[in-house]
């Protein structure tokens, strides 16, 4: 949308919602075609695909009456590029550029679907987002404006109500009513521990001091295999910003931080350029909507280290050192960053800030279960078909997550786990998939929330390489500044490897399960004490895969390559060759040509026929590529 | 580095720590700086962003070698990082690594070709777990790959 307006500060509440008032009716019956270019769409192309379609819209002169966005994430990455109309709410996945011209002739003007690119899922057509399974059991609310606001318009947020909130809290509310409100709204912390955010905002705020206050956003999403907190970024950085806004007007301070990781160059740049704006209006800076309140927003880049998700590892990064964590006695809220009191929350639990002073504690505390209130973000990938982000009620059980809105298996393997909390989490087994997700369900079992990874695995995924995966990551993250987490992880990352080399003595779980018991309970930070984790939940629900690579030399999922051999059926070869034109040492003999067993007198005499295929298993480095491009699954994997 | 090379590498360090006005809470970024501009921080830069922020050498080189997004080794025309993160482990990505050390011919532990042709580094997740696994090559992504894959995505970086 080319912008017609230069930005003004905004001196009050009332000139705030003209500004929304305005920017309505200019956005009134204007439709709008939402090009997702979340990092998942753009590799699949969708910036092709936005060009292609600014440009269709360009050719026939539509300028002014169709606005082309491009989006934030729309969650169903599995499909992408995504694209959706508004107002005619239809929902088209796997856009590539050519459907460009038919999708504004025919469903821009014409308000009509393509029927050719609607999405279909079991015999059922599915026209707009709300049919499609993956969104059906979602419940939206941090997620609730991606692809409705160009991340890059600070005008889409304030036109969809956004910094309505601050406005509020700044002239209707004292500080300690904001902290109640928060608290009374049962808001944990989504960043892992899940610790009650009023009461994290209410010991700030008690404290009194000269020297000013601190509050900090953590988006060093550290966790592999999550990408929650970059999509909110990417898609409406002004939710955060607005939360971290109120947050610093409850607890008293002046200045803030956002800590990013360096891996996001867009979420960085979308955030840059979204403070940028939020400046240019006066909602961020000096005197905030006329109010005399100030508040600034400093962005750091994150050095790339996973200890930094500590808080005290997070401040000593900011101030520029190594990221090592200190001792918990003294709480940040107390002496935080430069020794000043300090709060810190990750990117979903401010974002979650404005939606709750904008309906009300009591709204947020009805949904979700007991202990944990409103909703989770999670990254849903692995094994399954719809990978992607969704928001969901807490409450909800693993097999809705993983069976609607997963949409089942991908692939022709059963389930076997599901990790959830990264690599201080576990991996949860089958006969726990009708348990509640939740903080408290979660510990239960041995895993843990963390910021919202959530990988499912099917039954070609080894649990015990698995668990060497996460301690392999752990004793890298490991900053190495005690004893029990530096040198526990490594040992305990040796047995695996050991185990997962067949060189494992029978003595040696009970041994990892004691070295695991220890650095549980004698490390100094979360990472270190949370560290035994993956090694102690696969050994609670997996024990026998454990002991099959130990006592049989075996590994049942056919994954660590020390304990597989491929070999090739000859009854089941049919002499194509693709095996040796694919394998990297030429290590399959065999002469491509019709299987004996179905060549004729006359192929004999001809010379067409094939010999089978075989490994010669000494030379094999285990690639696995023969077994990946056999038509005919002759190629096994024992 | 010849001696024009590290002259011009610190006369652009000390732009970069000016442009910070030289506080020492800004080690960080100013390294950050320095290395997107040699994708690797040669020593001179080193020795000269601890005598202008009066922190010591070893002090700098530990922040330098803490961070995973400094290296102090110079890398090769080509980037490539493979995801390691959790989704891109279960669904293949060491057979990647194992596919393109083999094709680059990278002994065990080494990064860089002989050639300083390719790098070849993991990374801890792109957060594209939707296509797992994934690799990047020079910042453009690849994503629901086959080790049978790699040898046409060296061949377009000829």
């Amino acid at each position: 949308m080319p912008l017609c307006m230069t930005r003004e500060k905004i001196g009050s509440p009332e000139a705030l919602n003209s500004l929304a008032g305005r920017l309505k009716e200019r956005a009134g019956g204007r439709k709008m075609v939402s090009v997702c270019l979340g990092t998942g769409c753009r590799a699949e192309g969708s910036g092709e695909v936005y060009e292609a379609i600014r440009e269709a819209v360009g050719e026939l002169g539509l300028e002014d009456e169709v606005i082309v966005m491009g989006s934030g994430c729309h969650g169903l990455c599995a499909l992408g590029p995504l694209v959706i109309l508004t107002p005619d709410d239809i929902f088209y996945p796997k856009v590539s550029p050519e459907d460009a011209t038919e999708i504004i002739e025919k469903s821009v003007i014409g308000s009509q679907p393509v029927d050719r690119l609607l999405y279909k899922t079991g015999g059922k057509t599915c026209r707009c987002q709300s049919e499609v399974p993956f969104y059906g059991r979602q419940e939206r609310i941090v997620l609730g404006l991606n692809g409705i606001v160009d991340p890059h318009m600070i005008e889409d947020y304030i036109r969809e109500g956004g910094y309505q909130s601050l406005a509020e809290v700044l002239y209707k509310y004292p500080p300690e009513d904001v902290v109640s409100e928060i608290s009374a709204s049962g808001l944990r912390g989504r960043g892992g521990g899940g610790f009650p955010t009023g009461r994290k905002w209410e010991s700030c705020r008690a404290v009194e001091t000269e020297d000013g206050k601190f509050v900090i956003c953590n988006a060093d999403e550290g966790d592999p295999g999550a990408f929650m907190d970059r999509s909110i970024m990417e898609a409406n950085p002004h939710t955060v910003i607005e939360g971290m806004v109120i947050g610093a007007y409850a607890v008293g301070a002046e200045e803030g931080y956002i800590y990013i990781r360096k891996e996001y160059p867009l979420a960085l740049n979308t955030l840059q350029c979204a403070l940028e704006q939020a400046r240019d209006y006066g909602l961020l800076g000096h005197d905030i909507l006329g109010s005399g309140r100030d508040f600034e927003i400093n962005v750091a880049r994150g050095g790339g280290a996973f200890v930094c998700g500590e808080s005290t590892a997070l401040t000593a990064s900011i101030e520029g050192r190594v990221g090592e964590p200190g001792a918990k006695h003294i709480h940040t809220t107390e002496s935080g960053l430069w020794g000043r009191p300090t709060v810190l929350n990750n990117v979903e639990t401010w974002a979650n800030v404005p939606e709750i002073i904008k309906r009300g504690s009591r709204w947020f505390a009805s949904i979700g279960s007991e202990g944990s209130k409103g909703t989770k973000v999670f990254s849903l990938v692995g094994a399954i078909k719809n990978t992607g982000l969704i928001e969901v009620p807490m409450g909800i059980t693993l097999r809705e997550i993983i069976e609607d809105i997963g949409g089942g298996m991908a692939g022709n393997h059963g389930f076997k786990a599901v990790q959830t909390g990264g690599p201080s989490g576990g991996c949860i087994p089958a006969d726990h998939l009708d348990m509640k997700v939740d903080f408290d369900s979660l510990i239960e079992v041995g895993s843990m929330m963390g910021s919202g990874g959530m990988i499912v695995m099917d039954e070609s995924s080894c649990m015990v390489d698995v668990a060497r995966y996460f301690l392999d990551f752990l004793r890298t993250e490991s900053c190495g500044k005690c004893t029990p987490c530096r040198d526990g992880t490594e040992q305990m990352f040796m047995i695996l490897d050991r185990i997962c080399r067949g060189k494992a003595g029978e003595d040696e779980l009970g041994k990892l399960e004691e070295i695991a018991e220890l650095v549980r309970e004698t490390s100094l930070c979360k990472l270190g004490s949370s560290a035994p984790n993956p090694v102690l939940s696969t050994l609670r629900f997996f024990r026998d895969e454990y002991e099959a690579h130990i006592r049989d030399k075996k590994c049942p999922a056919g994954v660590c390559s020390a304990l597989i051999e491929f070999s090739i059926d000859q009854e089941k070869c049919v002499c194509c060759g693709r095996c040796a034109n694919e394998c990297p040492v030429d290590c399959i003999a065999g002469t491509a040509g019709k299987p004996p067993a179905k060549a004729s007198e006359e192929d004999h005499q001809e010379g067409k026929v094939g010999e089978p295929f075989l490994i010669d298993v000494q030379e094999c480095v285990k690639c696995g590529s023969c077994f990946d491009v056999c038509p005919t699954d002759a190629v096994e994997k024992k | 580095m010849t001696v024009a090379e590290t002259e011009n590498a610190i006369k652009h360090t000390d732009g970069v720590i000016e442009s910070y006005g030289a506080k020492r809470c800004d080690l960080i970024h100013i390294l950050q700086d320095v290395q997107e501009e040699y994708d690797y921080l040669p020593r001179p830069a080193l020795e000269r962003v601890s005598e202008k922020l009066n922190v010591s050498l070893p002090e700098v080189l530990r922040v330098a070698t803490f961070y995973a997004a400094f290296s102090l080794e110079p890398r090769g025309e080509h980037l490539i990082t493979v995801c390691t993160g959790t989704a891109c482990h279960v669904k293949g990505a060491p057979r990647l690594i194992d596919a393109l050390q083999r094709d680059l011919g990278l002994e065990e532990g080494q990064e860089t070709t002989d050639d300083m042709k390719f790098t070849l580094r993991e990374v801890r997740c792109v957060g594209c777990c939707s296509l797992a696994p994934v690799l990047t090559v020079d910042g453009r992504i690849h994503g629901n790959l086959a080790p049978e894959d790699i040898s046409d995505i060296l061949e377009d970086c000829f």
